[in-house]
């Protein structure tokens, strides 16, 4: 087999691959007053991690990000459910969100929302179930 | 005269679009369709800027990087799979 070299495509990838990273964060915490949210954020994330792959191999990026991404889907879920259990602490029914205006030290006002702990939980999972399917074709001999 | 303009210059991309088109069905090699899909997704991320601008909105700005990102990876994957015949490999022997 021809000797091959990937040395663009590993530079191109260890610099698009944080703009990706940080362009997915960017798409999760606008989703409220913006397009975008958990869901897109998810799959921008997965194909970051897809970039890596393609770039590298399954055992370099297993080395540098050692998660275990079946666990990553349980993670999710709980944060979905846990957001939904916490209503039910303050005699509210099922799911019901709370919001209000904190004055943060750095940030000034800031309008936090108990959806964006729900809304972790949806990425946390698209996540697990991308990677989870992607990584067990690629390593289908 | 900037609808007209922008209307023009969406019959333009699209008439690229479709020219590439014929080359991925009438394309003789794995290359050049892989090659020509690109150049339609870069057709199509100018159309959503100018559709943009058309229907005065912001909203599209995410879908156009979103599609350069898209492009980007399916590109390189395709071009690893016409390269090496595997896309992701489980451990490089080097």
């Amino acid at each position: 087999m021809r000797k091959t070299n990937d040395l663009i495509l590993q530079t191109v990838t260890k610099i698009v691959s944080f703009m990706i990273f940080m362009f997915a964060l960017h798409i999760f915490f606008a989703g409220h007053n913006n397009p975008g949210g958990g869901f897109v954020g998810g799959l921008l994330t997965s194909g970051a991690i897809v970039l890596l792959l393609l770039a590298y191999d399954l055992k370099t990026v297993a080395g540098s990000l050692p998660i275990d991404y079946k666990i990553l889907i349980a993670v999710g879920l709980l944060f979905a459910v846990g957001t939904g259990l916490g209503s039910l602490v303050f005699d509210v029914p099922f799911l019901t969100h709370a919001h209000d205006i904190f004055t943060l030290p750095i940030l000034g006002e800031t309008h936090l929302h108990t959806a964006v702990l729900f809304d972790i939980g949806v990425y946390l999972v698209v996540v697990g179930t991308t990677m989870t399917i992607i990584q067990t074709i690629g390593e289908n001999e | 005269m900037i609808k007209i303009m922008l209307t023009a210059a969406l019959v333009l991309f699209s008439v690229a679009i479709a020219i590439a088109l014929y080359r991925i069905i009438s394309g003789p090699s794995l290359p050049d369709r892989v090659v020509a899909m690109d150049m339609i997704v870069v057709n199509l991320i100018s159309a959503v800027a100018i559709i943009s601008i058309l229907l005065e909105t912001k909203a599209f700005l995410e879908v156009i990087l979103i599609l350069g990102i898209l492009a980007f990876i399916s590109t390189i994957a395709l071009s690893k799979y016409v390269e090496r015949g595997v896309i992701i490999e489980r451990k490089r022997n080097r």
